[in-house]
């Protein structure tokens, strides 16, 4: 990353009369947009820029330089599962064969649904369910498909006064929002203190009126939810589904399947758990899976295999209907076999155990300077409540040092901060997921500078309250963004 | 060494034959990096630490899937694949079109300083992502004639189930939202899905010859409980609608009008804003993106300022660093669902925000002039084959409206026949208009020739109906 900031915005570039296009002559004579007539034209002229091709590159590319990613540094960002994005992946996604229109016939799409098959059979194995949909975009898409299937299948056995969903106070801000744009009226169950779900809490909460319940695990703690059959039991005794929310699914490969937890519809990340890029906030994609009985809720269009090793794609009426355009984000899919090909059923459940054996690690070497506010093995992440008292993180102490400063003084040893703020059981939650491409030595020098920030905490409080400064730009004036809103080029 | 990652890893069976070092290329972990990390943790294997699993529900065996691959094998088997394919000379549409890609595009979104990030949570050190959604923001406001634009939903289906339910949303009291039934058959779909699951009572309004009935839309409006209506521009068919007087209308009777556009057209059609539209929303994979079988595409959403607060998604917005710089930041996230929980109305967290790079960078190198050529050109292949496949006299018109860059034609034999035996040769004839017998709607761009047009024309000559 270059610390000198670049900051242009292309129509600042832009000059009347460039190009930066090329175009074959215009074939066709005697047509022309015009004869449509005023009533159907544009009449306002456009923003567009007038550049000339080495000026974009230039402008991306300098933009590019004031960018963080993990091909550049060390992103701990908790429940992201910000890990390495192999560059094979990037090859493959890009070969020509794969470029059809959306709406070619099957019989000339053959390659694709093939793959789209074999990565919804290798989801399906991996996670313990019976079949995929690869057709939901991202994690939340996935969440809402999810708990369409599980509306679509109680509405198919006429069970329609199970409108309430089970949600842990612990859960991802996505869980409540789905369920609440999928129709559902969200219940919430406590945590214990030692932040797993309270049993004797969910109990009263069940019954008829129960479509199901929202769990991720490990939690957003990076606790593994060990009571998880006896949830699982109780929920499916009240007539509820349990769904499966896969962020935090890394860790668990290959050792303990959703499926076998008592999980029956779930979603996965792709671009979390099998390493496809997170593009600056996506595109990802977000497969959803589900047991024996329930695969005709998926939705449409589905990817068949017949026999004789032929593909096809059918819509099925007992389906919740179409949540995407096509079959999702199929570029992403394809990175995704590549990495489940690579990685093979010997290195997938080696994925889960080093991202946990790194979490721990880091847990262990740096609750001397943070605070661990529960204190067990964790799984691929943890949350730190912010820095020890003794490092100025006392929160009853209205100048203490934040999480927030922590986070922006990283910034300047070239590490990304964690996610912070979240969960919201603790007020300086610092969560913390290192993922398992990264190496020791990366590890190490990540514990040593958290170990420095919390000197420089005790030592000088001001360093990191107007931290980052060794960054392209300072730390933002985000009242000024709202109170100011400027969306556009124009609005400056 | 390979005995000593065994011992390390415990009870994990691990073949580890063929790996010399024992370690995998994604892998850095040594067997002495993980004995020493195991140490500082306190434990004595990695299945150590899943000691707190109860043991009937762990996976005692291996996975059911095949064995790891080299780089050339996985190579090979994604090739083969995609050799199976057979990528047919395009001329359809019906959501996604076959446009020129200037190869700038591909190569700045290769760069991985942005591919390689996450949502721009930390600004200081996220600039570059910033920047290319607000630049974005300002074309996609611009080109719909709209005050602001999201950064990004997931495609123009549910960019436009989205602005459905923004309409209720800012009705509040309203549950009805009008939907032409001109809209594009993929897009109508998955708002149905929506509003059964969220609980809208979604209507569909008639068509009346291929365009939206505005009678029918007229007296649904007036009875003053409409929160919204969304229509298509151009619609299913290709036709391009005349929505005048509708936003009156709309805003006569507190509802709003949402107008879901294929977004290279805006360039030169009337765009949402000059239609007086509240919302724009469609998707974006005619700005430079790949066909993609699919994905990954761009919807987009737009709207005025009034309404800001109610629409969905990601928001960048210009602000100053300490230093008293511009600067960019993610903002008015008061609105979004990782806040708001079950009191939100959208639950949209990643979209598909790298796509905005792929807009960005696209219109800044068309400009416009460019957007301009493309669409006389898209327009005029278009009307040349539409005219040059009735000559042929295997066709009929079936709607007068104009159309841009797509049209519907009825062949006067079995449609679905004539384009499985042109896909034999090479040629995807349009897609099957939905409930009009033998219709094919068909589209073209600046990408089909004259000679690939000729071509399939004199082929469709010889094919008795």
């Amino acid at each position: 990353m270059n610390r000198t900031y670049y900051g242009k915005l292309i129509f600042e570039l832009s000059k009347q009369g460039r190009v930066g296009y090329s175009l074959p002559k215009n074939e066709f004579e005697g047509y022309k947009v015009d004869d449509l007539g005023t009533n159907a034209l544009r009449q306002t002229e456009t923003i567009l820029p007038e550049c000339d091709e080495l000026t974009v590159v230039r402008h991306y590319t300098n933009m590019s330089n004031n960018n963080f990613g993990v091909d550049t540094g060390f992103y701990p960002l908790g429940s992201c599962t910000m890990k390495y994005n192999p560059k094979l992946n990037e090859e493959l996604c890009q070969l020509p064969g794969f470029n059809m229109h959306p709406l070619t016939p099957a019989k000339y799409a053959q390659g694709s649904l093939k793959l789209y098959d074999e990565v919804q059979k290798t989801l399906a194995e991996i996670a313990g369910l019976s079949r995929f949909t690869l057709n939901p975009y991202a994690g939340a898409h996935g969440e809402l498909t999810g708990l369409m299937v599980i509306r679509q299948y109680h509405m198919s056995r006429g069970d329609v006064a199970r409108t309430k969903i089970i949600v842990p106070d612990s859960a991802h801000g996505t869980n409540p929002a789905s369920a609440a744009v999928c129709g559902l009226q969200i219940v919430e169950v406590k945590s214990l203190a030692n932040g797993t779900v309270d049993v004797e809490a969910l109990k009263p909460l069940l019954g008829p009126d129960i479509a199901g319940m929202m769990m991720t695990n490990p939690n957003t703690l990076g606790l593994f939810e060990t009571q998880i059959p006896e949830i699982a039991r109780l929920v499916h005794e009240c007539g509820g589904l349990m769904y499966y929310d896969g962020a935090n699914l890394n860790p668990m490969l290959g050792v303990c399947r959703p499926g076998d937890m008592g999980f029956d519809v779930m979603h996965i990340n792709l671009h979390k758990t099998f390493s496809t890029p997170h593009g600056g906030g996506g595109p990802g994609s977000g497969p959803v899976g589900v047991r024996k009985g329930l695969e005709q809720f998926l939705p449409n269009p589905q990817v068949l295999a017949n026999e004789g090793g032929t593909y096809q794609l059918q819509c099925k009426d007992e389906s919740l209907g179409y949540v995407s355009f096509f079959l999702g984000n199929f570029g992403i899919i394809i990175r995704a076999y590549a990495y489940l090909l690579s990685l093979g059923k010997e290195n997938i459940p080696m994925a889960g155990k080093l991202s946990v054996l790194n979490a721990n690690y880091i847990k262990e070497s740096l609750r001397s300077h943070y605070k661990l506010p529960i204190d067990t093995v964790c799984k691929h992440e943890f949350v730190f409540d912010g820095l020890r008292e003794e490092y100025g993180g006392d929160h009853h102490d209205s100048e203490h040092v934040t999480t927030l400063d922590v986070a922006k003084r990283l910034l300047d040893y070239g590490f990304h901060a964690p996610t912070i703020y979240f969960p919201l059981l603790f007020h300086e939650a610092m969560m913390i997921e290192p993922t398992e491409t990264e190496s020791k030595e990366t590890l190490d020098d990540f514990i040593a500078v958290l170990k420095k920030i919390a000197e420089e905490a005790k030592a000088d409080p001001q360093l990191l309250k107007t931290a980052p400064h060794d960054t392209p730009v300072r730390r933002m004036d985000d009242v000024k963004a709202v109170k100011e809103p400027k969306f556009t080029f124009k609005a400056l | 060494m390979e005995k000593d990652i065994q011992a390390a890893t415990h009870s994990t069976p691990l073949p580890r034959e063929g790996y010399e070092g024992g370690v995998f290329k994604y892998f850095p972990h040594t067997a002495d990096d993980i004995r020493q990390m195991l140490d500082v943790i306190g434990v004595r294997s990695l299945d150590d630490l899943y000691a707190e699993i109860p043991e009937e529900i762990k996976l005692h065996r291996e996975l059911d899937i095949p064995s790891e691959k080299s780089e050339e094998e996985v190579r090979d088997i994604i090739q083969g694949l995609a050799a199976q394919n057979k990528p047919l000379v395009c001329f359809a549409g019906a959501g996604s079109y076959d446009h020129y890609t200037p190869s700038v595009v591909p190569f700045i979104a290769s760069r991985s300083e942005f591919s390689t990030s996450y949502t721009p949570y930390q600004a200081e050190i996220s600039q570059g992502t910033l920047q290319y959604i607000f630049e974005y923001q300002t074309l996609m406001a611009d080109l719909t004639g709209m005050d602001i634009s999201n950064a990004s939903m997931y495609d123009g289906t549910t960019a436009t189930a989205e602005a459905m339910m923004m309409c209720t949303a800012a009705a509040k009291k309203r549950n009805r939202v009008l939907i032409s039934k001109t809209i594009q058959p993929a897009v109508l779909a998955v708002c149905r899905t929506y509003a059964k699951f969220h609980g809208i009572d979604l209507v569909e309004v008639p068509e009346k010859d291929g365009v939206m009935d505005k009678e029918c839309a007229r007296e649904l409006i007036e009875k003053d409980d409409v929160a919204g209506i969304i229509v298509c521009q151009p619609n299913r068919y290709g036709l391009i609608e005349d929505f005048t007087g509708l936003a009156d209308l709309c805003h006569e009777h507190k509802a709003l009008l949402a107008v879901n556009t294929m977004a290279s057209a805006l360039a030169v059609l009337k765009s949402p804003g000059e239609w007086g539209a509240d919302i724009a929303c469609g998707d974006a994979q005619s700005l430079g993106i790949p066909m993609g079988y699919g994905g990954p595409y761009i919807g987009y959403l737009c709207t005025k300022e009034a309404l800001v607060r109610k629409m969905p998604g990601r928001l960048v917005g210009a602000t100053t660093d300490a230093d008293g710089r511009r600067t960019f930041v993610l903002t008015m996230q008061a609105r979004e669902q990782h806040i708001r929980r079950e009191k939100a109305t959208s639950n949209i967290c990643t979209a598909q925000g790298f796509m905005c790079l792929y807009v960005a960078c696209y219109l800044s190198l068309m400009g416009p002039k460019g957007m301009r050529e493309v669409n006389e050109q898209s327009y005029a292949s278009a009307h040349y084959l539409h005219d040059e496949l009735l000559k042929t006299g295997k066709f009929e018109k079936v709607y007068d409206a104009p159309f841009l860059n797509e049209f519907t034609l009825r062949y006067k034999g079995d449609a679905k026949a004539l384009r499985e035996t042109l896909a034999e040769e090479g040629y995807l004839l349009g897609v099957p208009t939905l409930f009009k017998e033998n219709c094919l709607t068909i589209a073209s761009t600046e990408r089909r020739t004259k000679k690939e047009i000729d071509n399939m024309v004199e082929r469709i000559k010889t094919i008795a109906l």
